[in-house]
């Protein structure tokens, strides 16, 4: 009785530091702010990226092609938070962006490599009927991946756009690397100041979870909404 | 009309089209048939360059298509296909397939490209389908649509390549009506089919492919009941 007694005290305490005392919640929120931010950022500058790097690499032959075969091959095959550090320290270090922005850029150019892929398999699965018969009207390559064979690509892959989505929201925890005070930082520098981590952590990771899960619902609205036309 | 001088086409090792000649004037029906694997899609295929040609030349109004690849989206304004598999846009509805074109291309603006769409939609009996997705199109409403859609672009020439032989058979007439109407209109029509009654009753001329050139051709009357040489005679008993 007394052992609970005192878990239970010490975990009102642990949340009284954590988050009442010195407004200590507002580091949580900021962070959390951030975490949104370099997301969506990340996420616009990954979907534009990937679907580039994609039709770069479907075009088939020449320089271009063979910048998207390298890029998706480097950023696949080597750590983000290597690729954070590097575009932080060594690329946009004397830029002088705000730290966020080079997140943000950081983990587009990341992300865009597994978009790249996804996009592609997608405008793959595409019947070949629809290039022919876009192409027979009159419209041109580009405006027949537009009007036609993009649509219908992201719609078949958009489950697995979602997944890479709700990765790239976890993958933003490593932003702190360069500084950054986003979710996850905000939890560690609140308990490196009141030496308890068991509460600001589990918020982290529950805000994190209501995020992915959220994230989720939302895609499935919109799975929905896109099959509209089966 | 269009002219085709020694085309030729390979996939690969495998000469598919060996020297194909044929002329295909303004007004005209022609129909294209022959044993599968003679080559009749792919000479079809060339005519709009969906396939490009390993050797020849295909004139189209005077002009060389293969040495104005660059403006192909401008000429194949005047080229429509319709096609085995119907490939109508399956992310757009029955209105939106057929005004895409329109708007995108010719710049047609959305209110009178919708007009057009209307009036052709009532043309092959389908204008009540128009906000419907293709998916909820029986066959032969879609391959419809598709002749529609391909009209929309004012074409000069229309190409078929089998459009009938995705459909069950009780819609097959329904496809035949619209494409009978339009030659009637003076459509000239190039038709790849295994419909011999179509062929018989609506084309001018028949080319009867066979080992990857126009092996005979002829009025239909001709082709269908006096066929000069013995793969013609031998096909065409099979068939009839």
């Amino acid at each position: 009785m007394e052992i609970l007694y005192n878990l239970l005290e010490g975990f009102s305490n642990g949340i009284y530091l954590t988050l009442i005392k010195d407004n200590r919640y507002e580091v949580l929120i900021r962070g959390f702010g951030n975490s949104i931010l370099i997301t969506v950022l990340a996420a616009a500058i990954g979907i534009l990226l990937g679907l580039l790097l994609a039709i770069l690499r479907l075009r088939g032959k020449g320089i271009l092609a063979s910048f998207a075969n390298g890029y998706i091959t480097v950023i696949r095959g080597t750590p983000s938070v290597v690729q954070l550090t590097i575009i932080y320290f060594i690329i946009l270090g004397q830029s002088g962006l705000p730290d966020v922005l080079v997140a943000s850029i950081a983990f587009g150019i990341n992300s865009g490599a597994y978009v790249a892929e996804i996009i592609r398999a997608g405008i793959m699965a595409v019947d070949r009927g629809q290039m022919e018969a876009g192409r027979s009207l009159g419209l041109s390559y580009p405006k027949t991946m537009r009007y036609i064979i993009v649509p219908q690509a992201i719609k078949n892959v958009l489950p697995a756009l979602g997944n890479e989505l709700i990765v790239l929201v976890k993958e933003t925890a490593i932003a702190g690397y360069i500084g950054v005070v986003d979710l996850q930082k905000g939890g560690v520098s609140i308990a490196s100041v009141t030496y308890n981590y068991m509460v600001p952590l589990l918020c982290v990771a529950y805000i994190y979870l209501l995020l992915t899960t959220t994230m989720a619902a939302g895609l499935n609205v919109l799975e929905r909404r896109l099959r509209r036309s089966d | 009309m269009i002219k085709v001088i020694g085309l030729h086409k390979y996939f690969g090792d495998l000469e598919v089209l060996k020297g194909i000649n044929a002329k295909i004037h303004k007004g005209e029906v022609v129909c294209i048939i022959g044993p599968s694997g003679s080559g009749k899609s792919t000479f079809l295929r060339c005519l709009n360059l969906l396939e490009e040609p390993t050797k020849g030349e295909i004139i189209l109004d005077g002009v060389p298509l293969i040495e104005h690849k660059k403006d192909i989206d401008l000429l194949r304004q005047k080229v429509g296909m319709v096609f085995q598999q119907f490939n109508l846009f399956p992310n757009l509805t029955v209105l939106e397939n057929i005004t895409l074109a329109p708007c995108k291309v010719m710049k047609l603006s959305p209110a009178a490209a919708k007009e057009k769409a209307m009036a052709l939609l009532t043309r092959v009996g389908l204008a009540e389908k128009a906000d419907q997705y293709p998916s909820r199109l029986s066959g032969g409403q879609k391959q419809r649509v598709a002749i529609a859609r391909a009209l929309a672009m004012d074409p000069e020439v229309m190409l078929f390549d089998e459009p009938t032989s995705a459909l069950d058979p009780e819609m097959v007439g329904e496809v035949l009506d619209v494409m009978q109407q339009l030659a009637k209109d003076g459509m000239t029509m190039a038709v790849v089919t295994h419909e011999m009654g179509f062929a018989r009753e609506v084309a001018s001329r028949v080319f009867y492919m066979d080992e990857g050139i126009i092996y005979e051709e002829g009025t239909p009357d001709a082709i269908f009941g006096t066929p000069q040489k013995v793969r013609t005679r031998e096909f065409l008993s099979k068939v009839l």
